[in-house]
This record gives C-alpha cells, sequence and structure tokens, in this order.
C-alpha cells in the first residue's frame, strides 16, 4: 500500500489512463478463478489457512441468502400443537408448572437422604488421629500404651462420672471441659452466652462424636430458652443447633453460630 | 276469602304484613295475620290472591332474610316489632324440582389431551366437548358412549357453543378458527371461518326470539376484537374492535345488545346491526374474566323448557322463546355482572346508565367464573381463594360463602331448578351446593386431575364434568 499520496497527486494532475476503468473490471472479474486457483493448488499450512477462511465466508453467505429468502414468503404463524393444553381462561396466567415442582422436591428429597445440610461451614479441615490423642503410657514399667489423652475442647454432660481410672481409654482432662457456647444469632448479629446441651455431630468421625470432642465444625445443641423463641403452632423453642466456629483448644472458648 | 283465625285476635297475636312480589309491588293489602301462620298458610294465600290455576311453590323473604318457621318464631328472634307493617317479599320458585346428583355414572375416555370445555345441547339430548387433541366429540347419552369425533382444528378447541336451536355446534381454536359441525351427523358444516388473529376466548350466539332459524353468532379472541359471524353466509359479517388488549368473554343480550369484558377493564357495549360501540362500563381495576346476564339461561335455552317439549316450524320456536323470554324478564332490565381479577364484581343495569348499581366484594384472589341462576334470583362466583359466593341476584348484596374446596374453583354451573349449584375446581373434585340451606349437599370426587369445566343439562338429569384427566365423567341423580 503507498505510503504517500503521489498516486492520488498524479491522478489529479494527468487522470486516469484511458483503459483504467476497463482493466480494473476486468481484473476483478479474474480474481474469482484466481482464488479457485490458489484453493485448489496451496499446500500445507497456507492451504489449511486459506481453505478455514474460505469456508467461512460460504457459511456466512449462506446464512444471509437464507435470511433474504426468509423475508420474501409470507409465514402465517403456525403454532404446533403443544402438550399440556389448558382452557383459555388459565393461557394468560402463567405459573411454575407442576413438573417443576416435583423437580424440586425430589431434590429435596435428596438432600435430606444425603444428609447434606445448609451449615455455615460446610467443610472443615480433618483432624488427624495422632493430632487428637496424646499416648499415655501407663504400667509399671510404662509400657502399655493403650491409653489415650483427647488434646482438644470436649463436652462432658452435667452427670458425668468418670470411669474407673484402670478401664478408661479415653481421658478428657477437665481443664479442656466446657459447658458454655458463645452463640452468634446470625440475623440479629448478637452473642449470647448459652449452655451446651450435647454434641450433636462431629465432622471427623462418629467416635468423635460420642466422645464430645469440640473442634472447628461441629454441630451443638444449645439452650435458647434464654432466647424466648416461640413456634408457629405457640409452644416454647428451648433447644437448637449450632455450629462451632473457631479452635476452642486455642482459643480456651468455644465460639458457635446458632443454626437458623 | 276466608281466613282462619287461630288463638284469637289482638295486639299481640297478629302481626300486619304486606305481601309484595319481588319487583316491589303490593299484593292486596297489608292484612294481620296471627303469629302462628307458616310459609305453606303464606303460599296458599300467595295462590289464591294471584288466582293462579296450579298451586305454585313460593318461598319467602323479609329483609332479604328467608322465612323458614312461623311468623311469631321470625319476629322473636329478628326484633321486629309488631307495631309496623311488615314487608314479606314472595319469589316464585321452579315448579318441578331437580335431584341432585351423587353418583358417577359414567366415566368416558376418549380424548387424548385434557377436556377444555364441555357443554349439553339446548334440549339437553346431546353433549359436545372440546379438547387440547384438537378434537370436538359429540357424546351419546342414552348409552354413555362416544358417538362422534369431529376433527378439523389446528390447534386445541378451547370454546364450544350451540345455537340455541339445537341445530348447530360451533367450536373456536387456538388458531384463532371456528369451525360449525351438524351435531346429527359430526360432519363440519362448511370451511373453517378465519379472521381472527389470535386464539378465541369465548362464543356466543344470537337469542332465538330476536332471529330463528339461528344465522348470527359472535365470537371474542385475544387479539382484541369480537366478530358477528353468519353461519349461512360462512363469512364474519361485523368486526367488533375497539379494545386494546384481548377480549376475554362475550355475551349476545336479550335485548338485542352484544357485551364483551376485555383485559383492558373495560366492558363495552355493542349494537349489532352496524357494530357501533353503544356504551363503555369503566370501574374495574384488572382485568374482567367473566360476564354474565340476568336472562342467560333463558337465552341459551332458547324454547326449550323442562317440559321437553319439541318445535317443529323455526317460527314456532321464536314465539315461544319470546314468551319464556318476556316472563323471565318482566318489567325490569336485563342485569349485568362481571368478575374481575381485582377480586371485586360489579352488577350493572346497562340499558338504563352506565354507572354500576353496585360494587360486590369479598373475595381475595381473582374471579374466574360469574353466574346467574336460571330464575335470575342469585348470583353465584367462583374464585382462585377456593370459595364460592352467593350474592343477591336483584341487590346483589352478599348472602353466603359456600367453602370447602382446597384449590383454585375454576367453572360453576346451576340447576335448572336454581336450587343446586355445582362447582369444579383445581382439586379435582366437584362439590354440590344447596342454595336454600346455603351448605355444601354432596362432594363429587373422582376425577384423577385438575377439573376444567362443568356443565348442567337443562333437564336436570345429568351434569357432564372434563380436565386435564382427558376422561368425561356423568354425574347422575
Amino acid at each position: 500500500m503507498p505510503q504517500g499520496d503521489y498516486i492520488d497527486l498524479h491522478r489529479k494532475r494527468y487522470g486516469y489512463r484511458p483503459d483504467h476503468f476497463e482493466r480494473k473490471r476486468k481484473k476483478e472479474a479474474r480474481l474469482v478463478h484466481k482464488r479457485s486457483e490458489t484453493a485448489q493448488k496451496a499446500l500445507g499450512i497456507k492451504g489449511k489457512m486459506f481453505a478455514k477462511k474460505r469456508y467461512a465466508e460460504k457459511a456466512l453467505m449462506k446464512k444471509t441468502l437464507i435470511m433474504h429468502e426468509e423475508s420474501s414468503t409470507r409465514r402465517k404463524v403456525d403454532d404446533d400443537v403443544h402438550e399440556g393444553s389448558i382452557p383459555a381462561y388459565l393461557i394468560d396466567r402463567v405459573y411454575t408448572t407442576r413438573a417443576k415442582i416435583l423437580n424440586n422436591t425430589i431434590k429435596q428429597k435428596r438432600k435430606e437422604k444425603a444428609g447434606k445440610w445448609d451449615v455455615p461451614l460446610p467443610k472443615v479441615r480433618p483432624v488427624a488421629e495422632d493430632e487428637m490423642f496424646k499416648i499415655l503410657r501407663s504400667g509399671k514399667r510404662k509400657t502399655k500404651q493403650w491409653k489415650r489423652m483427647i488434646t482438644k475442647a470436649t463436652f462432658v454432660g452435667p452427670g458425668f462420672t468418670r470411669k474407673p481410672p484402670k478401664y478408661e481409654r479415653f481421658i478428657r482432662p477437665s481443664g479442656l471441659r466446657f459447658t458454655k457456647a458463645h452463640v452468634t444469632h446470625p440475623e440479629l448479629k448478637a452473642t449470647f452466652n448459652l449452655e451446651i446441651i450435647g454434641v450433636k455431630k462431629n465432622p471427623n468421625g462418629q467416635m468423635y462424636t460420642s466422645l464430645g470432642v469440640l473442634t472447628k465444625g461441629t454441630i451443638i445443641e444449645v439452650n435458647v430458652s434464654e432466647l424466648g423463641l416461640v413456634t408457629p403452632a405457640g409452644k416454647v423453642v428451648w433447644g437448637k443447633y449450632a455450629q462451632v466456629t473457631n479452635n476452642p483448644e486455642i482459643d480456651g472458648c468455644v465460639n458457635a453460630v446458632l443454626l437458623v | 276469602m276466608t281466613m282462619e283465625v287461630e288463638g284469637g285476635e289482638g295486639k299481640g297475636k297478629t302481626m300486619l304484613c304486606l305481601l309484595t312480589d319481588p319487583d316491589g309491588n303490593p299484593l292486596g293489602t297489608p292484612v294481620n295475620f296471627p303469629l302462628n301462620t307458616e310459609p305453606q298458610h303464606l303460599q296458599q294465600i300467595v295462590n289464591q290472591l294471584r288466582q293462579n290455576e296450579e298451586r305454585l311453590p313460593y318461598a319467602f323473604y323479609i329483609a332479604d332474610k328467608e322465612l323458614v318457621e312461623s311468623l311469631g318464631k321470625f319476629a322473636e328472634k329478628n326484633k321486629i316489632s309488631v307495631e309496623k307493617v311488615l314487608h314479606i317479599v314472595y319469589q316464585p320458585q321452579a315448579v318441578f324440582r331437580i335431584r341432585p346428583v351423587h353418583r358417577c355414572s359414567a366415566t368416558i375416555a376418549g380424548h387424548t389431551e385434557a377436556v377444555l370445555s364441555v357443554a349439553f345441547s339446548p334440549d339437553g339430548q346431546q353433549l359436545a366437548s372440546g379438547s387440547g387433541d384438537t378434537t370436538v366429540r359429540l357424546w351419546d347419552l342414552n348409552t354413555q358412549t362416544p358417538l362422534f369425533t369431529c376433527t378439523g382444528h389446528k390447534n386445541w378447541v378451547l370454546a364450544i357453543a350451540w345455537s340455541p336451536d339445537g341445530k348447530y355446534l360451533v367450536s373456536g381454536s387456538k388458531a384463532g378458527e371456528l369451525q360449525c359441525w351438524d351435531p346429527r351427523t359430526g360432519k363440519p358444516s362448511g370451511n373453517p371461518l378465519i379472521g381472527h388473529k389470535k386464539w378465541i376466548t369465548g362464543i356466543s350466539w344470537e337469542p332465538v326470539h330476536l332471529s330463528a332459524p339461528c344465522r348470527r353468532f359472535v365470537s371474542a379472541s385475544k387479539d382484541g376484537d369480537a366478530r358477528i359471524w353468519d353461519v349461512t353466509l360462512r363469512k364474519s359479517v361485523v368486526c367488533l374492535s375497539g379494545h386494546t388488549l384481548a377480549v376475554t368473554c362475550v355475551k349476545w343480550g336479550g335485548d338485542g345488545f352484544i357485551y364483551t369484558g376485555s383485559q383492558d377493564c373495560t366492558i363495552k357495549v355493542w349494537e349489532t346491526t352496524q357494530g357501533k360501540l353503544i356504551r363503555e362500563l369503566k370501574g374495574h381495576g384488572h382485568w374482567v374474566n367473566s360476564l354474565t346476564l340476568s336472562t342467560e339461561y333463558i337465552l341459551r335455552t332458547g324454547a326449550f323448557d323442562h317440559t321437553g317439549k319439541q318445535y317443529s316450524s323455526p317460527e314456532e320456536m321464536k314465539q315461544a322463546a319470546l314468551e319464556r323470554y318476556n316472563k323471565m324478564k318482566g318489567n325490569s332490565p336485563e342485569r349485568l355482572v362481571s368478575g374481575s381479577d381485582d377480586f371485586t364484581m360489579f352488577l350493572w343495569e346497562p340499558f338504563l346508565k352506565k354507572q354500576p348499581k353496585t360494587r360486590m366484594t369479598g373475595h381475595q384472589q381473582p374471579i374466574n367464573h360469574v353466574c346467574f341462576s336460571p330464575d335470575g334470583q342469585w348470583i353465584a362466583s367462583a374464585s382462585f381463594d377456593t370459595s364460592v359466593k352467593l350474592w343477591n341476584g336483584t341487590t346483589g348484596k352478599f348472602v353466603a360463602a359456600f367453602r370447602g374446596h382446597v384449590g383454585p374453583v375454576y367453572q360453576i354451573s346451576w340447576s335448572a331448578d336454581s336450587r343446586l349449584l355445582v362447582s369444579g375446581s383445581k382439586d379435582s373434585t366437584l362439590k354440590v351446593w344447596d342454595i336454600k340451606a346455603r351448605a355444601l349437599k354432596l362432594d363429587l370426587p373422582g376425577h384423577a386431575d385438575e377439573v376444567f369445566a362443568v356443565d348442567w343439562s337443562p333437564d336436570g338429569q345429568k351434569v357432564a364434568s372434563g380436565g386435564k384427566d382427558r376422561v368425561l365423567k356423568l354425574w347422575m341423580g
């Protein structure tokens, strides 16, 4: 392409060649054949690129032709006969179809079966056994290693009595036992100091649940009679679930968020 | 005229009463009635005063409350003073009494898609149903089996209407076309009538007392206009355009006007020779869903009545229909009730003025269907709030609410004697309500899915219902 305007200047000063326009027209007409020749003869990567470009052009041309053809014919609005016929007084009222509702209920049932609950912390870091338990050696020669001490915070009920020391395998140190939790209501954004009623589920395993270990992500049941919640039927709610949100053995307190 | 006076006369034992007819004209002069007069004594007296040849049944109302026990008990209950003259309105009841339907005599399958509309012929001998499978089917009532299948529509059949002389059946579809059928052979009589651009929402025939044999009918469509068609010319003679949104319902009145209700919240009254707009009734706040006229039942059944008499010539039919119409109408103008999505209904007297007479509120969801009783005394309304409400047919005052359905009530239909009402709902049951007792009479379960259409035959023998479960159910007494 010319970098200056010398071609234009020459044309302004001296005009075109006498056969300029004729030659231009004929050259453009020959272009079609030239393109076809290159399309057939080009090899290798050059050929592939050219073929791709040519194909895109062909597809576009076909689409425009179809579009033009469409507008030239007059087509009546021809609806197919749909399923799910409804009377005239219901046609303009679009409600969720029964199928959608059914689909939703099926999904709900599946979720319930799988036990996947909607909790604030869905995933927690798994706690390894050696992190959880400290091996206590016992016996005259300190060779017996069947006793374990739990290094995490635990909850034992109010009526808890230790098993006879000779037989207890799991030791829950009293320094790491908690009875109350700081429970935050997610909507009210207020925190209350509520008594723990029990450990519902520990995500690390049901052994830890039965031992009453409180790690991050554990679902506990707390006494909410302080809050004064009432069910729609009129009964007073006194127990609700909450999920532990911190590491109690590090912080020294149990923080939880109420599951509403 | 003699009157038995029991227990002696005296201020404490009798009451001064004046009997008036429903229009307010007094019958005789104020008379002293003893306090233990029962309604049947009053019936005898009215029959004598009116000089009726046969004993016609009457019901008595004092200030819109029905008189069921003796005058004295009624006065005590409602604390009516015995000093003033008491006006007792008597209403003629139908001579025949319809037995309530309580069993499903037949479940006829045949349609392959949901049944969208059912209609009995005016003489009650034939039954037609339109469905989503694009066919209209005619059913034999004696053997309770399918009779004819009329194919020809291109999309769902949304509306069907019998001509008042029973000679034609017209059906309208979702494709906007109307087709005329000959009910005796099941064949189409002519090509489909094209003109509307969107689906048909309602069809109404010209009353037979205005022109016999029946030739013209009007159809309403979603595209916003109503068209008057002539079946003999097989084309649209007048196009009533003016509504800006879909026309949801259309009724041809007995006085020769066409009433159209539309989604643009207005009701327009049209003149039928040239299609000129006469009145526009404004007042609703949302779509007008349904219209009903006080003379609707008479217009639908034409010359046929409960005696089952057949007529040979159109002139005879026209004469008989005119007599029935005049008897029913009396001196008062035709009343129109419109039910709307704004949860209210209006009672209009379109002949007199364009302000509504009464506004009837009380429903909590859109009203789908309103229907006058055959004698014009009551108005029933079916709404999506699962209740059916009963209103006084002349004043529009609320009378009773029928609760029992657990889903939106779609359609209602009256029995020919105006004593029973059947309603079909989304909860797949039909319920028969007793008007006198103002309570549920019978529950008719049996449909497997939503009930879209119900109709009570004009001879009162059968109820037909169809719905989403694709079967037609016939219920008998």
